[in-house]
């Protein structure tokens, strides 16, 4: 039925990495003349789903028909040829060529084998126009903004190939002027009948802008909907795979409120990454919780804390003094620890072994001169392979080699070892198995009952509810709501997310 | 079986072995030794003696590697530090621990600028270090007005022809400062900060590794060993011969770093792995003589090596070959 | 100012400030004939250089370019002078073997992923060996070809000369102007040198792009090894040693951008000839040695280098906002 006027049907795609699933049996259909958000948090399978649609991955099963015809598009250049175009959140263009030459690189106008430059600038000129940017065509494109870098590859995408326009993540780095013109745009765009694929995390921007939505979780659809049907705390609930129900509050420890000076305390804080106006307290053996979707400034508050960001303004105070740490390394002899959201990139060292990602904090703290003897960095290791139920039969081989979840507490060894005051935990348990996640679950419960301070920022709910003493809900790079006590409950959390601007 | 073949100590010491091998063939005279006035003799101690200062080199290299960089003014500062030392021991100022200290000042002021530039500028390796190795040779004709300095230093000389516990003196330098230098990484902290910050920067600076620091410390190490070996090569010829000292020396060591199995781009680095890829590059020559080949091959035979290991490190071309017996396997399955 | 053709620019003035303080100092200085001979001295190496223009704005760098130069004399020599062949058949040859000599580092390098620094280090030492396989003595060429090659040219007024060297030095520069600014294969090289991943995104052919720069690369040294060998009337496998260094050291000042992505092919023989004056003034001044030719050039390679950082920043860091993002 809904077959009957897809642009792009999806039928039952599967792709697997080293035998996990990151995307698994997911059927679509994208009509022409329809924006189509798509929807998930991270690890979903979102960006995995896009690659695989524009050729760069293979899937490893289903079908991608254009028109009802079957297609495997083996690159990005093959994909266009079928019609399909991408715009890639970081813009995906040259900044060291002319807009001009970003619109038309390897489709330039040419006579005698010469590009002919004129023509050229003369119909990105023209191209631009159609998106009402006027801007000097000869200029770098770095030297524009990034609102109009996005712009300028939304105009070549649906140059190149005006069928399928997918969107991954368009409005991340623009303000609210240049959403509205990319709207415009879009919509414009829509109406000459182009099917418009948009993967977002703004809910405002899906209900203003979408026609329809798709929703992933963990690799697999939850389901499509028409947007203007769905209320947004079905949408919410969907996403982060939550019912919203009656659920009895099952928190660890129940706030107090102590008369003691925090151990941390937030004031008015801004950062350099974009975060505003952040004011939050923390007690010794409190759970803090941040919450709230992607981008929405969970990260960023971690990042401040440790000496990542620079504070711009506000200030932040351990117990009475003022901290403002520049480098981690402060942070770090300031008591602190972070574990990064990224593991792979942020977190372990790769081709290093388990012993040494786990000795290495611990080590750097101590200086080079005082190296931890063998002996001891063995026992340590051991101590905390069994504390953490870590599974490693040789603790020699190289941590890439360990699952994502024994990873992950390799890395809370790493910063246990350095017995913290206050431990910073972002996204402590994405991708890793049920078992594992269990165990930190418990580990923080643990942490907490012995005094250390936790700040764990999270995308699941359910796992902040179930620890938390304090639940700070951001959105937009702002603080705007604070949960605690006995009023923390997933409804709670979920109706502060999605509540509109 | 399969364990050890993938051991990272088993390509090069396989690749040394058939070289020692062949030259065992070549020339039965090859492992012989010979004790005359308490000093050895033999094929095998000159293969040693002749490898010392690219070894010196390569002790350096490793750790600049490992950091993700490269140093290629290693060649040039060889041939300051000789002429410093040789105008040194022409003048006044012609004690030996006067000449030596300032050879090492030398070095080490050479790895600050590039480590500066590096690690304060944030310029890539490659050039900063290129800067150096244009300007360095001029430095050292500037130093030696053009000329090639001699001097006439019994004392100076002997640290390149004179002889310790009956090995040569540069063998026994190079494996001192090999040592040393093995020692300060492996029983302090220092290796293993140098490895994290090559493999994963950003991941060392959340561990509050100070990674500018350390890439900075790595440059002045090694301008240090090119200065040690500048003193042995100078020593040896006693002259200093600023076109020629160390020429494309950077180059062998550069090559022996690779040999031992380290990645040009950072991370693990086994200073022992380096020491036998000197060896290999080294025996590869003499085994070159003493098989008659006419060493105008010399060249040829070093760079198809090179390939060889180079290709046998890149990961898609072992998957080619595992694909090729791959394949063979199961045509042998079905026949 | 253009921030694009600030390095340039800045070069260029550079290359007239000193040609003016030659001119103040010493008579004769600015004459035609000196500026001519800047041409015909440092052809070969403009040659080489511009090919390694292409190399550093694809991101990626050729060491072998010395000896593949010293390889095609040789070949060059030997082929005319041994085996009695025709320059006209031997010069195919040579550039043909130049060719597949770069079309194969390309090839090591895109398809193993090996770094273009260590497989161009290979190419380097394969192509010197070859060249001392051919002959380690010095081969003299005895033409009438060659000597006719060689009096060709342009008398000027002033004393001036434009010879064949020069004219070669000339079609290769329009040519390279015409490869970087007016043909696909030249965005695809500054693409690839800009971002080599969104380059693949945007559907260039990565791989066919990084073995045609090699390949042209090794072509302009086979190209610049007959300049040499017609120029010398000789071939020799020790020549042109430390050449890449001089070629890279003219790229960087010509303000190309060592990273890639950045720079002019004018700027290059900007480079070079700037090289070539400081030369020419060293010999004129008479009281200074040769060595400050290096140690000059050195100091100019750390001024562009600092410089170009500077710029870079304006460039490529005028980006604002989160750089981790996610």
């Amino acid at each position: 039925m809904s077959a009957q006027n897809a642009v792009l049907q999806l039928t039952g795609v599967c792709k697997r990495f080293k035998g996990v699933i990151a995307v698994n049996n997911v059927d679509l259909d994208l009509r022409a003349g329809e924006i189509h958000a798509l929807l998930g948090e991270n690890g979903a399978g979102k960006s995995t789903l896009i690659k695989v649609i524009t050729g760069v991955y293979t899937p490893d099963g289903g079908r991608i028909e254009i028109d009802g015809a079957a297609i495997c598009p083996k690159s990005t250049l093959d994909a266009q040829k079928h019609g399909i175009s991408t715009v890639y959140q970081e813009v995906n263009l040259l900044p060291n060529l002319s807009v001009a030459h970003n619109l038309y690189l390897g489709r330039e106008p040419r006579r005698f084998g010469c590009i002919q430059w004129k023509k050229l600038q003369r119909d990105a000129r023209a191209l631009l126009q159609r998106f009402s940017l006027d801007i000097d065509v000869n200029e770098l494109l770095s030297s524009y903004s990034i609102a109009v870098q996005q712009l300028i590859a939304i105009a070549r995408a649906v140059d190149c190939a005006a069928k399928v326009v997918i969107l991954d993540e368009p409005t991340a780095s623009l303000d609210s002027r240049e959403v509205g013109l990319l709207f415009q745009i879009l919509r414009t765009l829509r109406d000459q009948g182009t099917a418009i694929l948009i993967v977002t995390h703004f809910l405002d921007q899906v209900y203003a802008l979408t026609d329809r939505l798709t929703v992933m979780r963990n690799g697999e659809k939850v389901g499509t909907f028409v947007t203007a049907e769905l209320p947004r705390e079905a949408l919410v609930s969907h996403m982060l795979g939550k019912e919203l129900q009656a659920m009895e509050a099952s928190r660890a420890s129940q706030h107090t409120d102590s008369v003691d000076p925090a151990a941390l305390q937030l004031r008015e804080l801004s950062s350099s990454n974009g975060i505003r106006n952040i004011n939050f307290s923390a007690q010794r053996g409190d759970a803090i919780g941040l919450a709230g979707l992607l981008g929405s400034g969970r990260s960023e508050v971690c990042a401040a804390l440790f000496g990542l960001d620079s504070v711009t303004e506000g200030e932040i105070r351990l117990g009475e003094a003022p901290y403002k740490p520049r480098s981690p390394a402060q942070a770090i002899a300031q008591g602190f620890a972070l574990c990064p959201e990224d593991r792979k990139t942020d977190g372990i060292v790769h081709p290093l072994s388990v012993r040494e990602n786990m000795i290495i904090a611990h080590q750097a703290q101590r200086g080079w001169w005082r190296p931890l003897r063998r002996s001891e960095q063995n026992k340590l290791v051991a101590d905390a392979t069994q504390r953490l139920k870590i599974v490693c039969s040789d603790p020699e081989k190289p941590i890439g080699e360990l699952s994502g979840g024994n990873q992950q507490k390799v890395i809370l060894a790493r910063w246990l070892m350095t017995h913290p005051q206050i431990l910073i935990l972002d996204e402590p348990t994405r991708g890793i198995d049920i078992g594992a996640h269990a165990e930190i679950l418990q580990l923080i419960r643990k942490l907490c009952a012995e005094g250390m301070t936790l700040i764990v920022a999270s995308s699941e709910i359910e796992e902040l509810v179930a620890f938390s003493n304090k639940i700070l809900v951001m959105r937009d790079k702002r603080l705007s709501t604070t949960i605690a006590g006995q009023d923390i409950s997933e409804n709670a959390v979920l109706a502060a997310i999605a509540e509109p601007d | 079986m399969t364990n050890l073949m993938q051991h990272r100590l088993f390509l090069p010491l396989l690749a040394l072995a058939l070289i020692l091998l062949a030259n065992l063939v070549l020339s039965p005279e090859f492992f012989h030794l010979e004790v005359k006035d308490g000093r050895v003799y033999g094929s095998l101690v000159d293969v040693l003696n002749r490898s010392a200062p690219c070894a010196l080199l390569a002790i350096g290299m490793s750790l600049v590697i490992a950091t993700g960089g490269i140093d290629l003014s290693v060649g040039a500062i060889v041939a300051i530090t000789g002429a410093v030392c040789a105008n040194l021991l022409n003048s006044s100022f012609d004690t030996l621990p006067l000449v030596i200290l300032a050879a090492l000042a030398v070095g080490l002021a050479a790895g600050m600028v590039n480590g500066s530039l590096v690690s304060i500028f944030g310029i890539q390796p490659i050039v900063a270090t290129l800067v150096l190795m244009v300007a360095g040779r001029g430095i050292a004709q500037l130093i030696n007005s053009g000329q090639i300095a001699t001097f006439q230093n019994d004392t100076f000389a002997s640290i390149g022809i004179g002889s310790l516990l009956g090995l040569p003196a540069p063998v026994v330098i190079a494996a001192v400062v090999f040592l040393l230098v093995q020692f300060a990484m492996r029983f302090t902290a220092l290796g293993l900060f140098i490895e994290a910050s090559g493999c994963n920067p950003r991941a060392s600076h959340y561990l509050g590794l100070n990674v500018r620091v350390i890439k900075f410390l790595v440059y002045c190490v090694s301008g240090l060993c090119a200065a040690i070996a500048g003193m042995v090569i100078t020593a040896d010829i006693q002259g200093a011969d600023a076109n020629n000292a160390g020429l494309w020396l950077e180059l062998d060591a550069i090559l022996a770093v690779v040999l031992g199995g380290a990645a040009l781009s950072g991370g693990r680095f086994s200073l022992p792995l380096t020491m036998i890829g000197v060896l290999i590059i080294q025996a590869m020559s003499t085994t070159i003589i003493m098989s008659g080949i006419e060493p105008k091959y010399n060249l040829i035979i070093k760079s198809l090596v090179i390939l060889v290991v180079l290709l046998l490190q890149s990961p898609s071309f072992r998957q080619q070959l595992r694909g090729l017996s791959g394949a063979r396997n199961s045509l042998g399955g079905k026949a | 100012m253009n921030r694009r053709t600030l390095p340039v620019t800045v070069t260029g003035i550079l290359f007239v400030l000193l040609l003016i303080a030659g001119a103040v100092q010493f008579t004769g200085f600015a004459s035609p004939r000196v500026i001519l001979n800047l041409f015909t001295d440092n052809a070969f190496l403009a040659i080489i250089a511009l090919g390694m223009t292409f190399v550093i704005l694809s991101g990626g760098i050729d060491l072998s370019v010395g000896s593949v130069l010293a390889f095609s004399s040789v070949l060059c020599a030997s082929l005319i002078q041994v085996h009695g062949w025709h320059p006209l058949q031997a010069f195919p040859v040579v550039l043909l073997a130049g060719a597949c000599f770069g079309a194969a580092m390309g090839i090591f390098i895109h398809v193993y992923k090996l770094q273009p620094f260590i497989v161009t280090l290979a190419g380097m030492f394969f192509a010197r060996g070859l060249a001392t396989v051919i002959s380690e003595q010095s081969i003299p060429i005895e033409h009438s070809f060659i000597d006719a090659i060689n009096n060709f040219g342009f008398a000027l007024p002033g004393r001036g000369w434009i010879g064949s060297a020069t004219l070669i030095l000339i079609a290769v520069f329009i040519f390279g102007t015409w490869l970087a600014h007016f043909t696909r294969l030249g965005g695809y090289i500054y693409a690839l040198g800009g971002n080599a991943n969104s380059a693949a995104l945007l559907g260039v052919p990565v791989g066919l792009t990084t073995i045609s720069i090699y390949t042209l690369s090794s072509t302009l040294a086979a190209l610049s090894g007959i300049v040499y060998s017609c120029y010398t009337a000789s071939g020799y496998a020790l020549t042109g040693i430390g050449l890449e260094l001089d070629a890279i050291a003219a790229v960087v000042i010509g303000g190309t951008l060592i990273s890639g992505g950045y720079g002019y092919v004018l700027g290059t023989l900007l480079g070079v000839l700037t090289m070539g004056l400081i030369q020419t003034w060293i010999s004129f001044h008479g009281s200074l040695s040769s060595w400050w030719t290096k140690i000059f050039i050195g100091s100019l390679v750390l001024m562009f280098m600092i410089f170009q950082r500077w710029i870079s920043q304006g460039l490529t860091g005028r980006r604002h906002g989160p750089d981790r993002i996610n």
